[in-house]
């Protein structure tokens, strides 16, 4: 699927583990139920998790070190569960790979995701990048912390988003 | 904007700077992006629904309701003027002040939404997370800044509140709606039990400001009183620990049923001490330098407020008691409408916007004008809107009340009823809400006629009436003296009584006290509570004193005893 990052489309080197089959070579985004089968796999290639809502980020904290990505998802974009995920992923976990939103965030929920830490957005093909690029640019600050090293606007709690 | 460089800060609430209107204008934008995506049907209803509601915009029976933030309450006569202009240009010439301190317009169209929210960012105002399942509108204490009992003025933390959750990223999508509210003074008006977050700010041992904190109190289907989670945390921490409260409900408040979902289910489901447990492991585990509320923070926020010059003549206390001596009507008013003020030769205003038989809260675009005029003539330029959908002046000179008082009286604003029986509180009810199982309205309408001398209403003395079309608990019915509920019966509408809640101090949850009734029964039925109250009351006891040392029995005897 496409992908999308800092606003604009890239290109997706990872592939989801197939259902009843090994795991095999290559960058594979394994569900949680497979994370200990995917950890020892002696195929090369980078490994990735999909966690599901409902899980406890702290679940993957022995598996930090061999995981180079972790799937959040939206169930509906209503079910903001996966924003408290990310953060916890980055603030209390360290985790410094990659973090990627799957389901169905909006372009709207686009800044959210990445200002809790989340640094891909998986879209259905054929989606339009612009709004997504449009929300990105959109605001020149922000009121709270984040878990990004944002600058200091110079006033109170402000912040200039990256 | 450039202005306030040359302009004294306006009194009450902080000012923005460029980059604070700047950022408004930056939303002003999406919104009307997000509406020509919806009107063009790239987005779809389900997926346009959140956007609007993010921004104050409900669908209800006949039209669309936008819903105008006023932070903590506060507004200044500029920002009073827009609201009346935007019921004059875009309503049916009034507008509606809310338990929430909001105003909100019942007859607006989609397409002029972005065009109003432009004219409110112009002011400083805008209608960001007055709905939806984010951190709502913070409340606090309509006397905050000059009531005499105030230990700490709340608002500077009420508008830190307001900064830190506006858009807020991981906070937008919560499992329900999110209310917080803030006081400073031992007396709750803030009703802090009742909210999802209750804030109540106190001087600590060593002066700096402390917090008590109670969660997980609210109305609704399920109404309880909030239980207090901290008593004493440090300024500092103020962010981090409610960061802390947010996430654990953001991680575990259910999602599977709408009125499972607030956080008081999570609270009684884990019980407070496995829910503080969760929160303090996450308040230990937070990078708290990241959330830290610094001194320096809150000094540039409070440096943004203005202060008014509390300076009156000697005599004003002598020339109030004077005009009070000569003219009983002014009198009685002043006795039922004013509040204690901090500073000597001041007092507190509040002026009832409910007329005997009118509806609780509306105000026309005359009367807002009117408020707007007279919060510059007598009272430095400002108001606040109460929980009780009430407007305070917070500080009037003494000496000045009697010509607040005419200003007032040429407005159809001068009912002497603030507090008493005719001070209802009601939701919007079947006559505008989907939701709705009955009319809230016209039947607070009937109560407030009924009881429209104003002597019989001083009589009566302290009481709070408050009505709900529903089960949802907009007009906290709950937290009534007395409370009544609407319900359907078979098609028809009736209501349920219920007795003894309180929001206050004391707060509790009223009690139901037997079968709904038709709705002039129900008039009826208030009228006799009101004589048994009457008849069996001690020396200084309130309605509520009586009922709570009685019990129930008189009162339910009263109204159901078939004579
Ligand atoms: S209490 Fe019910 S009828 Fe009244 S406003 Fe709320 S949802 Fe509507």
């Amino acid at each position: 699927m496409p992908l999308l990052e800092s606003g604009v489309l890239a290109a997706d080197p990872w592939r989801p583990a197939a259902e009843d089959e090994p795991i095999g070579a290559g960058d594979v985004i394994v569900p949680l139920a497979r994370l200990d089968e995917g950890l020892a796999r002696s195929d090369p290639g980078r490994l990735g998790v999909l966690l599901p809502p409902e899980a406890e980020p702290s679940a993957l904290r022995a598996a930090l070190p061999g995981l180079s990505l972790i799937a959040v998802t939206f169930p509906i974009f209503r079910d903001g569960r996966a924003f408290t995920q990310a953060r916890t992923l980055r603030e209390h976990l360290g985790f410094t790979g990659e973090i990627r939103a799957t389901g169905k965030p909006l372009p709207d929920q686009y800044e959210f995701l990445r200002r809790c830490g989340v640094t891909t957005v998986e879209v259905p093909e054929g989606t339009d990048p612009a709004p997504w690029a449009r929300e990105h640019a959109r605001f020149d600050v922000a009121y709270q912390p984040s878990i990004l090293n944002e600058t200091r606007e110079g006033f109170a709690l402000r912040r200039i988003p990256g | 904007m450039s202005d306030t460089a040359t302009r004294p800060l306006p009194v009450g609430h902080y000012t923005y700077d460029q980059v604070d209107h700047d950022f408004l204008r930056a939303r002003v934008e999406q919104f009307r992006d997000q509406v020509a995506r919806r009107i063009s049907g790239e987005l779809s209803e389900d997926e346009f629904k959140p956007l609007r509601l993010m921004n104050g915009l409900y669908h209800q029976l006949h039209a669309y309701m936008l819903r105008v933030a006023v932070p903590y309450g506060t507004m200044d006569a500029r920002q009073v003027r827009m609201l009346a202009h935007i019921a004059r240009t875009y309503d049916r010439d009034y507008g509606h002040f809310t338990t929430r301190q909001n105003i909100q317009f019942n007859w607006i169209r989609l397409e002029d939404t972005p065009e109003i929210l432009e004219q409110l960012a112009s002011v400083e105002m805008h209608a960001i997370q007055t709905s939806g399942n984010c951190i709502r509108n913070v409340t606090s204490d309509e006397f905050a800044g000059a009531a005499a009992d105030e230990l700490v003025d709340p608002r500077v933390h009420a508008e830190i509140l307001r900064q830190w959750s506006t858009l807020h990223p991981e906070f937008t999508f919560l499992p329900r709606k999110f209310k917080i509210a803030i006081s400073g003074s031992p007396h709750d008006r803030v009703a802090a039990r009742f909210h999802d977050i209750g804030v109540v700010a106190k001087p600590g041992p060593d002066g700096a400001v402390r917090f008590e904190v109670f969660v997980g109190g609210g109305m609704g289907r399920t109404p309880i009183v909030g239980v207090r989670i901290h008593d004493h945390l440090p300024e500092e921490d103020l962010l981090a620990y409610l960061e802390a409260i947010l996430r654990v409900y953001n991680a575990y408040g259910r999602r599977d049923n709408i009125y499972k979902a607030r956080i008081k289910i999570l609270v009684q489901a884990l019980g407070l001490d496995a829910f503080r447990e969760k929160v303090e492991a996450e308040f230990a585990a937070m990078d708290r330098a990241r959330y830290r509320l610094t001194p320096e923070t809150v000094a540039a926020i409070r440096a943004r407020f203005g202060t008014p010059d509390l300076i009156a003549p000697a005599d004003a206390p002598a020339k109030l008691a004077a005009d009070r001596a000569a003219n009983p009507h002014f009198d009685r008013w002043a006795r039922t409408n004013t509040h204690p003020h901090r500073a000597p030769g001041f007092i507190c205003v509040a002026v009832s916007v409910k007329p005997a038989g009118g509806i609780p809260g509306d105000a026309t675009s005359h009367q807002i004008d009117a408020l707007a005029d007279i919060a510059e003539r007598f009272s430095f330029d400002e108001l606040r809107v109460t929980h009780m959908q009430n407007i305070v002046f917070g500080h009037v000179r003494q000496d000045e009340l009697l010509a607040l008082w005419h200003a007032l009286g040429e407005a159809g604003l001068a009912t002497p009823n603030l507090g008493l029986i005719g001070d209802i509180i009601a939701c919007p009810g079947l006559d505008y809400c989907a939701l709705a199982n009955a009319r809230s309205i016209p039947i607070a309408q009937k109560i407030s006629a009924r009881f429209a001398d104003p002597t019989l209403q001083e009589q009566i003395g302290r009481i709070h009436v408050n009505i709900s079309g529903c089960i949802n608990a907009c007009g906290h019915h709950h937290a009534g003296h007395i409370g009544i509920l609407g319900v359907d019966k078979k098609g028809e509408e009736f209501f349920q009584i219920t007795l003894g809640g309180s929001a206050e101090d004391d707060a509790a949850i009223g009690q139901i006290i037997g079968p709904a009734l038709p709705e002039d029964a129900t008039v009826d039925a208030v009228a006799r509570l009101i004589e048994t109250y009457l008849t069996l009351r001690q020396e200084g006891e309130r309605f509520l004193d009586t009922y709570r040392r009685l019990g129930q029995a008189p009162f339910k005897d009263s109204v159901y005893a078939t004579a």
